[in-house]
């Protein structure tokens, strides 16, 4: 019995926005490197439900999931839980909680260290998924260097990967970064101050944490430094006094700083590559510092190979998967920050909540249903067969992870989109069954008759202060194994 | 249990159409009487107070029977008004047939309007019902645009091949809506123009898609009997079919976008109740529901008028032309005459009203009106490829 990680997931979304891009529009600003884009379609949400269908591909999967919580600075809603939502299209259980963690980076980790702890002395088997979507004012530093994406951790009683052995926390109540609800941009301090408040409680909470494990800076094997100081984690990095070649590679030149994601996105990044019997701390500078030591055991081999087989995405696959050629002006129309001339077309209405409710399964599950006299697939679910008119003898099917292929596909230059055109397509899904549906992450002029595709959970759009939230097909990422299963 | 339609037992003594377009000082209820008024005084001795029941179709421009006895003040007669999308006028025309042929009235009216340039959106808008959002939301121009490419691969057309063809096709009928003075648009176009277009959704340019339009048209029945009575030359109802498909084309991975299932069944169920076995010889012409380019095409074998995958050679060879061997929509269709959903189905039947009576005005009245040639086709298509309604009705000149 060893309590602890037993899965996880990520998700970066597919867009990257080169910074040279910004100086290109702005005449100034910019920089080297890309960031993370979450598409028009994708909220912190969304992102979440990605990242925790990764986590939940291999391991104990969403039938063993007893409590999930939602961590994000940025959420979908106020008053109403958006873990919920993510609860929903994750298919898990009645009985499993969904609690959301919002406000602050912090709450991501001290998310994360609950469910550790739970995990070891409640017994329950928890996902916690950290998501952040972060942007800033056109031209700011903020908007350069930040990014979009998401994690979601597993942690159960039995079957870790990795345990938690120690633990330090050093708290403090100082102004670095702030918004008041209701801002979409953050406030900062200036940096020097930050620095110098930062280092000192990093450099507390890490001697903490290994004091607390009965280690040494010397023992450590993966050390994961993480904040959105950008300055000041660079400084404790450097006097960490862990071995060279410990520190896990910085990501936020590819993608940026993933905020409230970040941390956790570092350590999945870690586990993909560490092997068993190894040291990784976490260090997360935020309000404070808190750090996390782990140590990997046998079970991350054969966790790491079951990923491999399922095609689960690693963190450097997505790094390295995105494309970089979205427009400026595209971005700061997503993010709101650039009001572009709607089609002449009537705005989108609110769905309605006793509707959305009675179709849970099918618009946040992908739930379809089966014929059982005659094995048609029905998407939308129906009672009645279409093939051959049996009713109410159906059997429910969640097709979110059943990948298809375009039948046909049109461009849609008149329908509502916040990023027109709108790529329709008809989707012939493997193991039968077809359905009409928008495309994302695509280039149009890009999309061919018989392309594979895969389903993701996006926002379509929001209308009278609902999102709405339904499932699209994007390009499917094939991975060499599956190709050749396929032929 | 069999469709046996009702031939020859209904006639058509009477009809009105306004001019289709964007009509700014017009409203529903000026629509409604300016069509009714017509039809009315198309009947020498008839009265609107002599007209015993009223079938009105409109699908966003009025909801109960009041929509239409509120402007005409018609006292106390019973008013139906009927919906199904853009087979709405022709479901006026049925049901208002079947309740003559039934006995229960002499003499009924049925009448279809739209206002649709009051909403100051591009294109059609529809119905919103509460939903749960998960509807593609695609709009009418992209849900028909699925059938081109799938045409073009399905036959070995090249795309700008096929193109030609849609293009050609918009040609045709916007050069017959050139000589309509009740049409929308009253000018020919040239191929360039059509073809170079900007994209609407798909291969569809602007061209390829029918004018959204305001406007309205009637016909009053009588039975067969008393059709003489009222007029010496009226059309004689041949057949009335409709269908309505379970929807399968978007859930059912069969269907390849070629072709309208509820078009062949209900042209099927038409043409036998009308005793006709070869359409395109027998019938003097046709109006079909034209609503995008690809469609006309598509319609041309759905409804027997060409072989499977030959359609495209027909349309480039003008056998559908005002002058070919079967004129297709001569009035200019959906495509120049305009489309205000729920008079397109009546406006259809008044183009038969006036070839195959001969009233056409001289320049262009079509020539294959003849002995042995006296029958006319409408049809209406609602809803898009795979998950819509299909009507198809035919009308004659001559009893038997």
């Amino acid at each position: 019995m060893t309590a602890g990680i037993t899965a996880w997931g990520t998700y970066l979304p597919y867009w990257r926005l080169q910074r040279a891009a910004i100086a290109g529009v702005l005449g100034s600003g910019g920089g080297r490197g890309t960031r993370s884009v979450a598409s028009h379609d994708e909220d912190t949400t969304t992102l979440g439900v990605e990242a925790g269908r990764h986590a939940l591909a291999t391991g104990p999967g969403a039938g063993a999931v007893q409590d999930l919580f939602l961590s994000t600075p940025d959420p979908g809603y106020l008053d109403k839980t958006s873990a919920t939502t993510v609860h929903a299209a994750l298919g898990l259980g009645r009985g499993c909680g969904a609690y959301d963690f919002t406000g602050s980076s912090r709450s991501a980790v001290g998310a994360l260290l609950l469910t550790l702890g739970t995990a070891g002395s409640g017994g329950r088997t928890t996902l916690t998924v950290v998501s952040d979507l972060r942007t800033g004012l056109a031209g700011s530093a903020e908007e350069r260097d930040s990014g979009d994406g998401a994690a979601a951790i597993v942690c159960g009683p039995d079957g870790a990967v990795a345990e938690l052995i120690g633990r330090g926390v050093a708290s403090d109540e100082f102004l670095d970064r702030w918004r008041v609800p209701g801002e979409g941009d953050s406030h900062v301090w200036e940096e020097r101050f930050g620095e110098e408040m930062y280092v000192p409680l990093a450099r507390e909470a890490f001697a903490a944490a290994l004091k607390d494990a009965g280690l040494a800076e010397g023992d450590v094997d993966h050390a994961v430094v993480a904040g959105l100081h950008g300055r000041a984690v660079k400084a404790v990095s450097k006097g960490l006094g862990v071995r060279d070649g410990v520190l896990a590679p910085d990501l936020s030149g590819a993608v940026g700083n993933l905020g409230a994601a970040q941390a956790a996105v570092a350590l999945c990044d870690v586990l993909e590559r560490a092997r068993p019997g190894q040291v990784i701390v976490v260090l997360s500078l935020a309000d404070g510092a808190d750090a996390l030591v782990l140590r990997t055991n046998e079970a991350l081999t054969v966790a790491q190979a079951a990923r491999a087989e399922a095609g689960v995405p690693s963190v450097a696959e997505q790094v390295a998967a995105g494309r970089d050629d979205l427009p400026y002006a595209t971005f700061l129309t997503w993010r709101g920050q650039l009001r572009r001339e709607p089609p002449r077309r009537p705005d989108p209405e609110r769905p309605g909540a006793p509707t959305v409710h009675r179709s849970e399964e099918w618009k946040y599950a992908f739930v379809g249903s089966r014929c059982l006299v005659c094995g048609f697939r029905h998407m939308p679910p129906t009672r009645a067969c279409l093939s051959c008119h049996t009713i109410d003898q159906m059997q429910p099917e969640r097709l979110a992870d059943v990948p298809g292929t375009v039948a046909t596909f049109t461009i849609d230059h008149l329908a509502f989109s916040l990023s027109p055109p709108v790529v329709g397509v008809i989707v012939d899904f493997d193991g039968g069954g077809r359905y009409r549906c928008e495309m994302t992450d695509v280039v149009a002029s890009e999309l061919s008759i018989g392309d594979r595709v895969s389903m993701t959970f996006r926002r379509v759009w929001t209308a009278q202060g609902v999102h709405n939230y339904f499932w699209k097909a994007r390009p499917a990422v094939e991975r060499v194994g599956e190709t050749e299963q396929g032929a | 249990m069999a469709s046996r339609g009702i031939r020859d037992q209904v006639a058509v003594i009477g009809m009105g159409c306004t001019r289709f377009g964007e009509l700014w000082n017009k409203g529903v209820d000026d629509l409604l009487t300016d069509a009714t008024t017509e039809a009315v005084a198309s009947v020498p001795g008839l009265e609107l107070a002599d007209i015993d029941a009223f079938w009105l179709g409109t699908m966003t421009s009025g909801v109960c029977g009041t929509t239409l006895s509120r402007p005409l003040k018609i006292d106390y007669k019973p008013v139906t008004r009927v919906e199904n999308y853009c087979a709405t006028g022709s479901e006026a025309f049925r049901n208002a047939c079947y309740a003559v042929a039934s006995g229960a009235y002499d003499t009924a009216m049925a009448i279809g309007v739209e206002k649709l340039k009051d909403t100051g959106f591009s294109g059609l808008t529809g119905i919103r019902l509460v939903g749960d959002g998960t509807d593609p939301g695609l709009s009418s121009p992209a849900a028909f645009s699925f059938l081109a490419p799938s045409y073009a691969k399905k036959y070995g057309v090249d795309r700008d091949q096929l193109k030609e063809v849609m293009s050609r096709i918009a040609f045709k009928n916007h050069k017959n809506g050139a000589r309509n003075p009740r049409a929308q648009f009253q000018k020919e176009v040239s191929m360039e123009t059509i073809t170079k277009a900007p994209l609407v959704a798909g291969d569809l340019g602007v061209f390829d898609c029918s004018g959204v339009s305001d406007g309205s048209a009637a016909a009053i029945i009588c039975r067969v009997e008393d059709a003489h009575r009222y007029c010496d030359n009226p059309l004689y109802v041949k057949a009335l079919a409709f269908v309505a498909g379970p929807a399968a084309g978007p859930i059912d991975p069969e269907y390849d976008y070629t072709t309208f299932e509820e078009v062949v069944r209900s042209a099927a169920d038409a043409y036998a109740q009308a005793g006709i076995t070869d359409p395109r010889a027998q019938l003097a012409m046709a109006e079909v529901h034209d609503c995008f380019t690809p469609t006309e095409l598509v319609l041309m074998e759905d409804l027997g008028f060409a072989e499977r995958g030959t359609a495209w050679k027909e349309v480039l060879a003008g056998t559908f032309d005002r002058d070919g061997e079967l004129p297709v929509n001569p009035d200019g269709g959906l495509k120049s005459f305009g489309h205000p959903i729920g008079a397109s189905g009546l406006r259809m039947l008044f183009e038969c009203w006036l070839q195959l009576r001969g009233e056409a005005p001289p320049d262009r009245q079509i020539d294959t009106v003849g002995p042995g040639r006296t029958l006319g086709l409408t049809h209406n298509l609602g809803g898009a490829p795979g998950e819509g309604v299909s009507f198809v009705g035919i009308v004659g000149t001559e009893l038997g």
